[in-house]
């Protein structure tokens, strides 16, 4: 089954609530996916400066940073539960190299705005762990799973993000998975689960490493991908939902003038302020919906 | 007699509903907070009116029998699902298979309703004042869908004996769904659905019908060698 969720806030007034917006919305999902849950916060962008969202399967934060600060030169380590979010100037290649050789970490994802946590469990939990109610920020996006396709791993849990500042939740299943992951590895396009999604997020960053929108790239998508889903799909301008065009996977839209709300059932959103009086519709199937910079 | 969704269980509400007192005078009732919540007014029984402040969840009115249920809101997936008796109006937007597999009673709705609107319908009028989304009919049996506004691909595809009228356009028709010439009977269930809803019954002339072309679902002898 599977729940999606995400938001995306017009009214900056809103920003220091995005945290406590968002726990409402993956908490009132739990039910549609209880193995895992993970989610993607977008911030203020630094300039210069880059993100590395890291999953570590050690207590010994500070020996981490330690060893990665003589690699690394100016680093900031933030840990929280069992994710560490890594600050510096150094670019993603050579970032992501060096990464490699650290068996204790696995990056899930990195950009200068995004942070992304995710984490087997049920999604209420999870939400506490990572004190998401505290987060700041312009959008964030949501994921409870329900798991069919792959195990429950934090591997295996979303959002998947395989390029900078991107991040896609999906809700559905594909079927031509395999055959897109191998000729998208052929592009050097890195996939390293075995998660259908994975593979869809690794294709929507091939559309945009070939200077295509994100719209373009989720059209060419309703072609290329062959399955059911829902997805919703961010960058660091903003996000944008699309349905196969079979709809089976639900999704309902609330827009006001101060946020527009995403989610997989109305109850998600039912906290959201004034949403009694958004204007909620459900996105038609094969239709790219996007709101951004 | 009102029921706070926010401050009782969803399950105390549906019960205090679903086992009415009929010696009670008590037929008039009211929910308020339903946030979105699942199978509200699920299973009732009773000639009993109830109306739902806000917008539900899935089976909102599902399996009813006798009751009139006013939404003041959206509705989401599988509106009164297998309803057998009564009225639900609907004032906002329905989800996908609103009054799928329903035998009976009355569903009007304001707004537009999204996929498979009167799936496998057996024999509930379905009456949508908007646009009805993707397969809607699809597998009809018996009943009516009054659609007042367009359709969406695969109208009323394998459909059976249920009626279609509509008054904006179809995207396309499903397999074995055509065009019927509308007799005067036809005339005159149309005529007493639109008044139902409160639509104006000179938009008759409006309104086109479909139904289907018995080609699919009838044993046909020159394709005995197919059997």
């Amino acid at each position: 089954m599977c729940g999606i969720v995400g938001i995306y806030l017009k009214n900056k007034k809103y920003n220091s609530q995005l945290g406590k917006f968002l726990t409402g919305m993956m908490n009132n999902m739990a039910t549609r996916g209880p193995d895992s849950a993970g989610f993607a916060i977008y911030s203020s962008e630094k300039k210069k400066k880059y993100k590395y969202s890291v999953c570590s399967n050690t207590d010994q934060v500070k020996e981490i940073s330690k060893k990665l600060s003589k690699q690394v030169k100016d680093i900031k380590v933030k840990s929280i539960s069992d994710h560490l979010i890594i600050e510096t100037a150094m670019k993603p290649k050579k970032f992501i190299e060096i990464l490699k050789n650290h068996d204790e970490l696995s990056l899930v994802g990195y950009g200068s705005c995004i942070e992304i946590f995710k984490q087997v469990g049920n999604p209420k939990d999870v939400v506490k762990n990572f004190s998401l109610e505290k987060f700041s920020g312009s959008h964030a996006i949501g994921h409870t799973r329900m798991a069919t396709e792959s195990a429950i791993t934090t591997d295996g849990s979303h959002p998947y993000s395989t390029g900078e500042d991107e991040c896609l939740v999906h809700n559905g299943s594909l079927s031509n998975h395999n055959n897109l992951r191998r000729s998208l590895l052929k592009k050097g396009i890195e996939i390293k689960s075995m998660n259908d999604t994975e593979v869809a997020a690794g294709y929507i960053s091939n559309g945009l490493s070939d200077k295509k929108s994100l719209k373009e790239t989720l059209l060419d998508g309703l072609k290329d991908l062959d399955g059911f889903y829902t997805f919703i799909s961010g960058t660091k301008n903003g996000m944008a939902i699309v349905r196969d065009e079979i709809a089976c996977k639900p999704a309902v839209v609330a827009e006001t003038k101060d946020y527009v709300a995403i989610a997989s059932e109305f109850q998600a959103m039912a906290h959201l302020p004034n949403v009694n009086s958004a204007k909620i519709f459900e996105p038609e199937p094969g239709k790219v919906y996007s709101w951004g910079k | 007699m009102n029921l706070n969704l926010k401050k009782e269980s969803l399950r105390k509400v549906n019960e205090t509903l679903q086992s009415i007192d009929r010696k009670s005078n008590k037929k008039i009732f009211k929910i308020s907070n339903p946030d979105g919540n699942h199978a509200i007014c699920a299973g009732l029984k009773d000639e009993i009116e109830v109306t739902i402040d806000g917008h539900t969840g899935y089976y909102c009115a599902g399996m009813n029998m006798n009751a009139n249920i006013i939404v003041n809101g959206n509705v989401g997936t599988g509106v009164a699902e297998n309803m057998m008796s009564g009225t639900v109006h609907v004032k906002g937007n329905a989800s996908q298979s609103a009054g799928a597999t329903a035998h009976g009673g009355t569903l009007i709705i304001d707004g537009d309703t999204s996929s498979r609107c009167g799936i496998s319908m057996k024999g509930i009028d379905i009456i949508v004042k908007g646009s009805v989304g993707h397969m809607s009919a699809f597998m009809a049996q018996s009943g009516n869908l009054v659609i007042c506004g367009d359709a969406g691909d695969a109208l009323g595809d394998s459909i059976y004996e249920a009626n279609i009228f509509i008054k904006g356009k179809v995207k396309s028709l499903g397999a074995d769904c055509e065009e019927k010439k509308m007799n005067k009977k036809d005339q005159n269930t149309l005529r007493s659905l639109l008044k139902k809803a409160s639509i104006n019954e000179s938009e008759i002339k409006n309104f086109k019908m479909y139904g289907s072309a018995r080609k699919l679902y009838n044993f046909n002898i020159d394709n005995v060698s197919e059997y």
